[in-house]
């Protein structure tokens, strides 16, 4: 009797660890199938031309992405350049003074700013940024990147630091070095794997937002290195083009979301490399 | 005439409204190994961490009375500056993970901003290393990683920092706890040859390694000074009854 | 560290050791030649045995509170602790053989054999040895340290003898064949303390009991 017990146990085990592995596998199915037809409708459509060249004129044949591209780009910079001092700082505060009042209302507002969707952020920027001036600019489509970093910056610096023992701020400390110091000369080295995957993550995060730049980088056809005129990223020109009737331009769409989708799998996977092969051991 | 370092006058720190160190009063000599012993929670740790104003880092804390180190009272001086003078040794072993051992060594000197020349540097690197008998395991690899080595080498490359600050005491803080016999033996040595350079405050919460290695034995129960003085004479024949107990065994 | 102590500790015993050989061959020597000097010497050697049977007490004391010894160590601390009082009690014999020979050299000395300069030498030799074994870890030599204490036990029984033959004889001769009588007791008091030092230098070496003749 007890055998007969012992034996359903484990062909309820066996069968259990058989469905977790059959579902797992199955997540990997559809981007196997991503991967597939952007190679297959997407390959076509590049070469040289089309990766180093702005758009033809209308109607004509040909032309490329290079605009968006490097509209990309510029967005990704100015998003970082805002985000990456602004998200550093707040990591730290929080993972510093963990249990004041005031660590706990940035932590809400942090944790809200990562839930807005990314459309309203849009919006707000528009209201705050493109309305007073008058403009679509890449500084405000930068903006708005930025604030969709910036809480996955903030959270994985705070994660980052408090796994940092407090014995090696204690020993910076009682040799005299003051707090400033401690933290810029030892705490950040010795976390710096973990805080630099964070922010390739968040790049990653926002290399391929749309919503937020609908209404602020506005999208350009031309090839653009001022950030107070509007510029074209690659997600927006994808919109554009396979919204549009022209097969050619749908073709170009293709093209363009295997790049897209190429650089964001690079970027991730360098980012664990970096969370790996960086990483400091205590 | 016999030189104290260390004066600690009517010396109490709070946690909050906790008094966890109670008046304590207790004067430390020069070139000699003073211990600190008790049972867990007596305020051993924190009495060690009021000398160099580590227990004031942490959040809702508060002091009275006076530390006067060397004729200064330690209060009137920028923390910092005090900090640079004295060198503190912890539980668990903490060279700098991002540092060479050669950098960790100099550590103080680098991270102060003091300028010193390549010569000044490998000097009291070597020098510093050899005080804490650690040169001629290392001296074929000091750009290699601090944390590539032994907990024992570890700990003896900590001690090696902190006496690069050529400080005027050093405060160890249970600094075998973490380590196997062995090494806790070679340390053991290592201090007690180190006490004719340097003044030593031993906090310990074994109680042999205290009688091994120091000349001064306190012990401290719940926050007070029970008793203070010759270690042999206190292993041997204690004043206290409390303190006899201890060293029985009857708590703690 | 706990070695460096025991080396000192051994080194201030065998010290205190040589101090009371010396206070023995001394007072002998008063004797036999009649040196009075000699034997104010051995007075004043007594002091310092005391103050170091004292220290070397203190010392013992201070190794097992500080250091608690184990195994060989802690046998050779409680060996030297020990070993201390009898070398301490061995000064006291000799104490008393200067104050007899002190006695008898203000007097005619008594015509006796060779048998009482032949009963110190063996017991000088005996205490000599024993010491020596200690300082060297020397099991052998100890248990020849023993059983030698039985000549000296029979010498001890001829003297006697003779000296009730000259009492017998001659009852003027009582009181200094008394005080004969007690040196030759003191040097068999002497012997068997060596015989114990060496006894305990066997504990100490091999962790062997032997003594009250307890055999392995």
């Amino acid at each position: 009797m007890q055998n007969k017990k012992i034996a359903l146990r484990l062909i309820k085990d066996r069968l259990f660890s058989t469905v977790l592995i059959i579902i797992s596998s199955f997540s990997v199915v559809p981007l196997g199938f991503i991967l597939y037809f952007l190679v297959v409708k997407g390959a076509t459509a590049i070469n040289l031309e089309f990766l180093l060249s702005g758009p033809n004129p209308y109607g004509e044949p040909g032309g490329g992405i290079a605009h968006a591209i490097v509209g990309t780009l510029i967005l990704i910079l100015l998003a970082a350049v805002i985000s990456i001092p602004f998200g550093l700082s707040i990591g730290i505060f929080l993972a510093e003074f963990q249990k004041s009042k005031l660590a706990y209302w940035v932590r809400l507002g942090v944790d809200i700013l990562q839930g807005i969707p990314s459309i309203v952020i849009g919006i707000i920027a528009w209201s705050w940024i493109v309305r007073p001036m008058r403009a679509f600019t890449a500084l405000s489509g930068g903006i708005a990147l930025a604030l969709m970093m910036l809480p996955i910056i903030v959270r994985s610096t705070e994660e980052t630091i408090k796994l940092i023992p407090t014995s090696i701020k204690e020993a910076s400390l009682s040799l005299g070095v003051s707090y400033y110091h401690t933290i810029l000369k030892v705490i950040l080295p010795s976390g710096i794997s973990g805080i630099v995957c964070g922010i390739l993550l968040s790049v990653a995060r926002i290399a391929g937002e749309t919503a937020p730049l609908i209404f602020t980088a506005f999208g350009s056809r031309f090839m653009n290195l001022n950030i107070m005129k509007p510029v074209e990223s690659m997600p927006l020109l994808i919109y554009r083009y396979a919204s549009s009737p022209y097969r050619d331009l749908h073709t170009m769409a293709w093209g363009a979301s295997f790049v897209l989708v190429v650089f964001v799998l690079t970027l991730n996977i360098v980012a664990k490399g970096v969370c790996k092969r960086w990483c400091i051991k205590y | 005439m016999v030189h104290k370092v260390l004066m600690i006058n009517d010396f109490s720190a709070y946690f909050g409204k906790d008094k966890v160190v109670k008046n304590i009063t207790l004067a430390i000599e020069d070139s000699k190994i003073t211990a600190v012993m008790g049972p867990s929670g007596c305020g051993k740790s924190t009495l060690l961490r009021s000398v160099n104003r580590m227990h004031e880092l942490n959040p809702n804390t508060s002091v009275s009375g006076s530390i006067v180190l060397k004729g200064n009272d330690i209060y009137r001086m920028n923390p910092i500056l005090l900090r640079r003078h004295i060198g503190m040794v912890f539980q668990r072993p903490n060279p700098f993970p991002t540092m060479s051992i050669y950098d960790n060594v100099i550590a103080g000197y680098k991270l102060n901003g003091i300028k010193l020349t390549r010569q000044e540097r490998d000097s009291i690197v070597e020098e510093s290393l050899k005080k804490a008998a650690l040169w001629d395991e290392v001296k074929d690899s000091l750009r290699k990683k601090g944390t590539f080595l032994s907990g024992g080498q570890q700990q003896r490359l900590c001690i090696a920092r902190a006496l690069a600050m050529k400080p005027e005491i050093m405060l160890l803080d249970e600094p075998t706890s973490a380590l196997d016999p062995k090494a806790t033996a070679f340390i053991e040595e290592l201090i007690v040859q180190l006490k004719k350079t340097v003044t030593i405050v031993l906090v310990t919460h074994n109680i042999a390694q205290a009688a091994r290695v120091s000349d001064y034995t306190a012990f401290l129960f719940l926050g007070e000074l029970i008793e203070f003085g010759v270690t042999e004479k206190i292993f041997t024949v204690p004043s206290d009854k409390r303190t006899e107990e201890y060293l029985t065994g009857k708590f703690g | 560290m706990i070695q460096d102590k025991i080396n000192k500790l051994k080194e201030k015993l065998i010290t205190a050791a040589s101090i009371v050989q010396m206070m023995i061959e001394k007072s002998i020597v008063g004797l036999t030649e009649g040196y009075s000097d000699k034997l104010f010497e051995v007075f004043r050697h007594e002091k310092d045995v005391n103050l170091m049977e004292i220290e070397i007490e203190e010392m013992c004391t201070n190794v097992i509170a500080l250091h608690q010894p184990e195994a060989k160590d802690l046998r050779t601390v409680l060996m030297i602790y020990k070993i201390n009082n009898d070398i301490e009690r061995i000064g006291d014999q000799a104490v008393n053989i200067a104050e007899s020979s002190q006695f008898l050299i203000e007097r005619q000395i008594l015509k006796l054999t060779n048998s009482l300069p032949h009963m110190a030498r063996e017991t000088i030799d005996m205490i000599r040895d024993s010491i020596s074994a200690f300082a060297d870890n020397d099991t052998k030599l100890s248990m020849q340290v023993c059983e030698r204490d039985s000549i000296v036990d029979k010498l001890h029984e001829n003297i006697i003898h003779e000296l009730i033959g000259i009492m017998i004889n001659d009852p003027k001769t009582i009181e200094r064949a008394l005080h004969l009588i007690r040196i030759s007791k003191n040097l068999e008091r002497i012997a068997d303390l060596s015989t114990n030092i060496a006894e305990d230098t066997i504990f100490m070496v091999a962790g062997r009991v032997i003594k009250h003749n307890v055999e392995s």
